[in-house]
Parts: structure tokens; sequence; C-alpha cells
């Protein structure tokens, strides 16, 4: 099972290698982590979506717990939450492409945010499986360059992580 | 207020968390502290032969005495040399504080002169750690360091301090209070767990309480003792929880796992309920997991630390919480049952399987090491500090040793790091505690810290070694007998040296024994006449004696491999 877990951490330095070398220490696996100071610089908040059973999960929050860098941790799969991630990808755009290119960026709701003659930069939100569909949908040969800041979760409503 | 300077800082922190004994050595990043602990005698420094030793040595006093161990080594290899220390501390949850010298702040990350990554090093084997990188900050991290390495899970903590830091100038005010938001650890269970704990006991037919290290580490032996007097309830105990219970109370079943008795591993699996204080279901503990997992009984397990309680065994009732306060908990439970459970047939199950006095062995002409610790045992009334290395002396040391109370026996159970003995000795030597300080080893583990020793000369310790002499890495020659056919690969000490020499070399007596009928006569000359000396006995033992009962890997608890003489 797929989960996304959400934590609070002391801004300081060496705590999020902390956080990274117990997922490799432990043999759990990080399918994307992203990692930002909150609007108290003290903390900073970390995303980390990780695959595993039900066990595997149980003790991924308990180690990360037990951090002492780690203010708190919850597994925000676990309830109604939104996830969002962004990607950066640079496609070629040239001739009959170009005009496809523009369409398929609309379908997805993306932004073309850099254009020479031959290239667009498009950007896109959303969840990872919609970022994994418009790559699928496009022409693999025409891409250049892909980047994406890995997913980004909150819980939604009155479900707030906060001290 | 009184300026001074970084080193002297963390010597008046020692003083406040009244620190007396520190083992350490010396170094280029370290050499402001050590000019500082020599302008004061507070804190008294133990110079150990090795970065190692001293690490061990810390780890022993605070084995023996409870309290926080504290090391100093310099920086990259006297680090690194930690390191092993620092691990095997780790794994035992064991207190320590290790202030490490790191090069100069503008020196980091450029490969300075002894520089390594000491804080990245040392992330995995340590609760916590620190790199200091301002004079202002040293008195509060310290405060912060001793707090988490004494409380909730005990554990090493690291705290690296480059050489400006130590010479830059402040004011010293040792914090009263800290404030740690992260980190704030459990005291008392939750009341409806042990309630629904002691409801289970109460309707125990076959119970069986496996008490572990966590049981020593909060000091809660008595209120165990309390619980399975009042239950008379039968009682095992992990490699690192013996003395947690009386080892000559006829309620105690011997060590349970892969060299457990019989009667403790047939006990714990065919129990109906069993009653885990303490300890963590280690794979050496309860053999095939599957097997363990799948008897028939119910489990409560009590630990301090959650991510304990189903790491590798679902249990059915986890009671989160320091063990003493649960234990204080449940026997008020308990002593508001009208009726005790009654076990009695259980009890005689148990005494049939006791009744195969799985620990007897065979006796001849040669000296059996099992036989050495029973006179050992006998000599010192049980009441020495029993400091042991790692292989088969140490499980015969577990096995034949009956401890009767906590903080006697100093082993390494988690990391099982040969070479642990004669340090932890060395450490033991200082808590103060009044009793006889033994170092039970063998051949293979005395030489990975040998020069301990001469530590112990210098401060004329009268440590006893008992060196259970076979001529092989005995552990790893009984697997290779067993399972690779006695293809002894590497495990045959062909050359050794003169142990008796040696330790006189180092200004120490020692003896050599050889025949079971001088095993006596020795000890006692080591006991009575050299009572003030340290003493190496350098006793030759059958070559070819194996430790049982055994489990092999992967067999089930009750699958044991019993003495041939059985
Ligand atoms: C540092 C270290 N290296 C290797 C081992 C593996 N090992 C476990 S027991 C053992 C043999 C120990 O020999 P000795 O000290 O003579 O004790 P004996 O088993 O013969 O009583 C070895 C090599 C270990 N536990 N620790
Ligand atoms: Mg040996």
């Amino acid at each position: 099972m797929r989960h996304i877990i959400s934590l609070l951490l002391e801004n300081e330095a060496g705590a999020l290698s902390r956080v990274a070398g117990l997922f490799s220490a432990r043999g759990y696996n990080i399918e994307t982590l992203t990692v930002a100071p909150t609007e108290d610089v003290s903390l900073s908040r970390l995303t980390i979506v990780t695959k595993g059973g039900d066990d595997v999960i149980e003790q991924i929050t308990k180690q990360l717990n037990k951090l002492i860098d780690v203010v708190k941790v919850v597994d925000l799969s676990e309830a109604a939450h939104i996830e969002r991630e962004l990607m950066l990808i640079k496609v070629r755009a040239t001739g009959k492409d170009r005009d496809e290119m523009k369409r398929m960026a609309d379908i997805f709701r993306g932004r073309i945010i850099d254009v020479t003659d031959s290239t667009y930069v498009i950007e896109l939100t959303g969840t990872c499986s919609k970022l994994d569909s418009f790559i699928q949908a496009i022409d693999r040969g025409l891409i250049l360059e892909t980047v994406r800041t890995g997913v980004s979760g909150i819980g939604r409503g009155d479900r707030i992580l906060k001290l | 207020m009184t300026m001074m300077n970084g080193a002297e800082i963390v010597i008046r922190c020692l003083q406040e968390e009244k620190v007396d004994h520190v083992f350490g050595y010396p170094g280029g990043a370290v050499l402001n502290i050590y000019d500082e602990l020599f302008k004061q005698d507070k804190v008294k420094h133990v110079l150990t032969r090795h970065e190692q030793g001293a690490v061990h040595a810390a780890d022993g006093f605070a084995r023996a005495s409870g309290r926080v161990g504290v090391a100093i080594v310099t920086s990259g290899p006297g680090a690194t040399n930690a390191v092993t220390g620092i691990a095997t501390a780790h794994m035992d949850s064991i207190p320590l504080v290790v202030i490490s010298g790191q090069v100069a702040t503008s020196n980091i990350g450029q490969d300075a002169f002894q520089e390594c990554d000491t804080v990245g090093i040392t992330r995995h084997c340590v609760k916590h750690n620190f790199l200091i990188k301002n004079v202002r900050d040293i008195a509060t991290t310290l405060k912060k360091a001793f707090y988490i390495a004494r409380t909730g899970r005990p554990g090493p903590v690291v705290v690296d301090i480059p050489k400006d830091v130590t010479a830059d100038r402040h004011s010293f005010e040792y914090p009263a209070e800290l404030q740690l938001r992260s980190y704030t650890p459990v005291t008392k269970g939750h009341s409806g767990q042990i309630r629904k704990a002691v409801n289970l006991l109460m309707k125990a037919k076959r119970p069986v309480i496996c008490a572990g290290g966590g049981v020593v580490l909060s000091n809660a032996s008595g209120k165990l003792a309390d619980l399975a007097c009042r239950l008379n309830f039968p009682v095992t105990n992990t490699l690192m929880g013996l003395g947690s219970f009386p080892g000559t109370d006829p309620r105690f079943l011997g060590m349970l796992g892969m060299h457990g008795t019989l009667e403790a591993n047939m006990a714990s699996q065919h129990c109906d309920v069993l009653l885990t204080i303490g300890a963590r279901f280690d794979d050496r503990v309860i053999g095939n997991i599957e097997s363990f997992a799948g008897a028939q009984r119910k489990i409560i397990h009590v630990d301090i630390d959650p991510s304990s309680i189903s790491k590798r065994v679902r249990v059915d009732v986890p009671v989160v919480g320091n063990v003493a306060d649960v234990l204080e908990e449940m026997n008020r439970l308990i002593d508001a049952e009208s009726e005790k459970p009654d076990i009695g047939e259980w009890w005689k199950t148990i005494e049939e399987w006791r009744g195969r006095r799985s620990l007897k062995y065979k006796t001849g002409k040669e000296i059996m090491p099992q036989f050495v610790i029973e006179k050992l045992w006998e000599l010192t009334r049980g009441e020495a500090i029993i400091a042991s290395d790692v292989g088969q002396h140490q499980m015969w040391a577990a096995q034949y040793y009956k401890f009767d109370a906590p903080r006697r026996w100093l082993n390494s159970g988690g990391l099982g790091t040969m070479g642990v003995g004669l340090p932890y000795a060395v450490g033991a030597s200082f808590a103060g505690l009044g009793k006889p300080i033994v170092c039970i080893t063998g051949d293979g583990s005395i030489q990975m810290c040998i020069q301990e020793l001469a530590t112990a000369k210098q401060h004329a310790l009268p440590i006893k070694i008992v060196l259970l002499n076979n001529h092989f890495l005995g552990m790893v020659r009984q697997w290779q007998e067993l399972f690779y056919e006695s293809r002894y690969s590497q495990t045959h000490m062909d050359f050794q040296p003169d142990f008796v020499r040696l330790a006189e070399a180092y200004g120490h007596v020692g003896i050599r024994v050889e025949h079971p009928q001088d095993v006596e006569p020795a000890l006692r000359k080591a006991f009575e006449e050299h009572k003030n000396d340290l003493v190496l006995l350098d006793i030759h033992t059958c070559p070819g004696a194996n430790v049982f009962p055994m489990v092999a890997a992967g067999k089930g608890l009750s699958d044991l491999i019993l003495s041939d003489s059985l």
C-alpha cells in the first residue's frame, strides 16, 4: 500500500539525514521526499511517500517518532487528504508537434512557461498519477527533461498538523 | 559574570551532572578539554589504552552503577575507534555521553588533519548526537545530552565539539530546565491496558514471565519479584535480563533462548499467557519467529519503547510505559484481587522439564568450563560483578553463575562485541560497589582489548580474570562442528601468547590451571592470597566442550539440542 507520511522536523543541521538514514538503514522504501521550512522557521515539514504493509508502516511511524528531531508524525493517507506534485517538463516542440504539445498541456491544465523555437517548458501540478498520465499521453521521444518535486500533502478540513 | 573557555564549560557541566569519573584518551582536538581536566580534581579521568576501551569502560561503569557513563575521545581516529563501543552501548540501551573532539569549525569539510564526520559516522549507532558550533551552546547541549541518554529508553549520545569552540570564551550557566518539544518519553502505562493485562494474568493457567534488560535499566527488580511472588508465577530471563530476578529463587527457570534451559524454553513456548517485560523478542531469544508466534498463547508486552512493540511479534496486550511504573500499577491491581490463579498443574509440568536437568554436563580428566563457573559462583557466593566477553564462555557464565541481583552481569548482548569484558571490568571498578569484579573471558576475546591490563595496573584494580582457554574461537568452532561438518576454518588459535607471562609483563599475577582438581585452589589463591591484585587465571579447558542446550538457527524454541550426556 502507498502511504503519504507527513512530519514536522526541527529545522536543524543534519535532521533530514536522520530521517533519510532511518529509511535506508531499516530497508524502508522512499518513493518521494520533499522538505521545506514552515511558517515557523524553526520547523521543517516533510512529506514522504512510501510503500509497505500495515506492519511496516506502523514501524516507520514509530521509528520516525523515536528520532529526537522529529516533532510530529501523521500518516496522511489514513484519512481525507490532498496531495500535489509539481512537474517541469521540457519537450521538443517543432512542426506539427508544437501545436499538439500545446493542446496536451491545455488538456492537462498545464502552463507553458518557457518557449524557444524548438522547445517548451511545461509546468504541471497535480497528483502523482496525473503527472504520470501526462508523460504517458505525450510522445516519449519528445521529452527532453523532466523534473518533479515529489509529493506534498495536507489533511482536509480540520485535520491539522501543527504543534 | 565570569567568562571562561569552552573547555572549562565542558568540565563544569560534567561537575553539574555529578560525574566523578570519565574514561578517555587525549589528542589534538581535545587538548583544551584535557588542559581543563588537569586543573581540577572533581572529575577524575581514567586513561585507557585505546578509545574502544574507554567507551567500553564508560559503558561498564554505566551498567554496573546505573548512572550515565562518560567517555572523551579525540577527533578522527579517536572517534572512529570509539564507534564499536558506542554501537555496543546502543544495542543494549546503555546511557552514555561520549564527548569527541572535532577539528576547528573553519576546517570542517576541508579534509583537515584528523577530521572525520563523527556525527555522520555515529548517526546510526546513537540515540542522538550533536555537533556544537558555538561556545554559547555547550551548556544546553550537554544538559540535553545527559537528559536524552538517561531518560526513556536509554542510549548513547555523542557530542562533537570543534577545537575552537573549546577555546572560545563565554559565561557559564547550567540550565535548570530543558525544553525539548520533540522528546517527551512516556512513564506511566495506559491504565486500561494494564487492567487488561492483569485480567489476563489472573485467568492464566500456564503463565510465564519473561524479564529482559529493561527491568534492570529501570531498576524494577524489586517490583518484578513482588509480582512473581504474589502470583507464584515462573520467571525466565533473557541474556540481558539476568539478575533482574534472583537466580536462586525456585520460581526462576533460567535463561531462555538459543542457549536457554529446557524448562525456560518449553514453558515459554507452551504457556497460555506470556508476560514479557522490558525485552524485545530478539532472534536469539525467540528462535524461529513463525514457530514462536504460532504458539497458542496470549502475549502481554511491557516496554518503554513503542517501536519495540509488535516489531517482530504481534502481541495481544501492549503496554507502553516505564517498566517500574507499570509493574507497580500491576501489583496494586493484583493486590485488590481476592483470588490468585491456581497454577499447580503447570508447576508440575515445569518440574518435569526441570527434572531433566538440561544443564548437566559430562566430566572427565579435562577441566570443564561449566565446572569453573560453578566453582566461581560458590567461591564468590554469587556476589561478584561478572563482566563477560563474547563466546561460549559468555553462555556458560550466563547459564551457571546464578545472579541474585541486577547490575552484576555485564555483557554485550545485542551487538555481541568480543573485547568488552576487560574494559567492562575496569569501568565497573570505578562504580564504588565494594564487590569483587570478575572478567570471564576467552582466549580470543581477551586479546581484543588486552591493552587495558595497563589501565588496571595504573589504578591498582584487583580484577580477577577467569580466562576459559580452549585454544579456539569456541563459539564459532561449535557452529562449525554442528553445522559445517567439523571444518574448523580459522577458528583454531595455533599460536597463543603465554598469558601468565603476559599478565606478569603488565605487573599482574598470572596463574596457569590445567587440571580439574587445581581449579578451586587457584580460584582461592586469586580471591584470598591475591585479594588486592589483578590475577589472570589461564584455565585450560576441554577444547571440544560445547554449549547446550542449543536451539539451532531457524528452529523453534522447543526444538532443543541437548547435551549428549542427557
Ligand atoms: C568483534 C567480534 N568479532 C567476531 C565475533 C564473532 N565471534 C563470536 S564468538 C567468537 C569466538 C570467541 O572466542 P573466545 O573469546 O575464545 O571464546 P570461546 O567461544 O572460545 O569461549 C567469535 C569469533 C564477535 N562476536 N565479535
Ligand atoms: Mg576460546
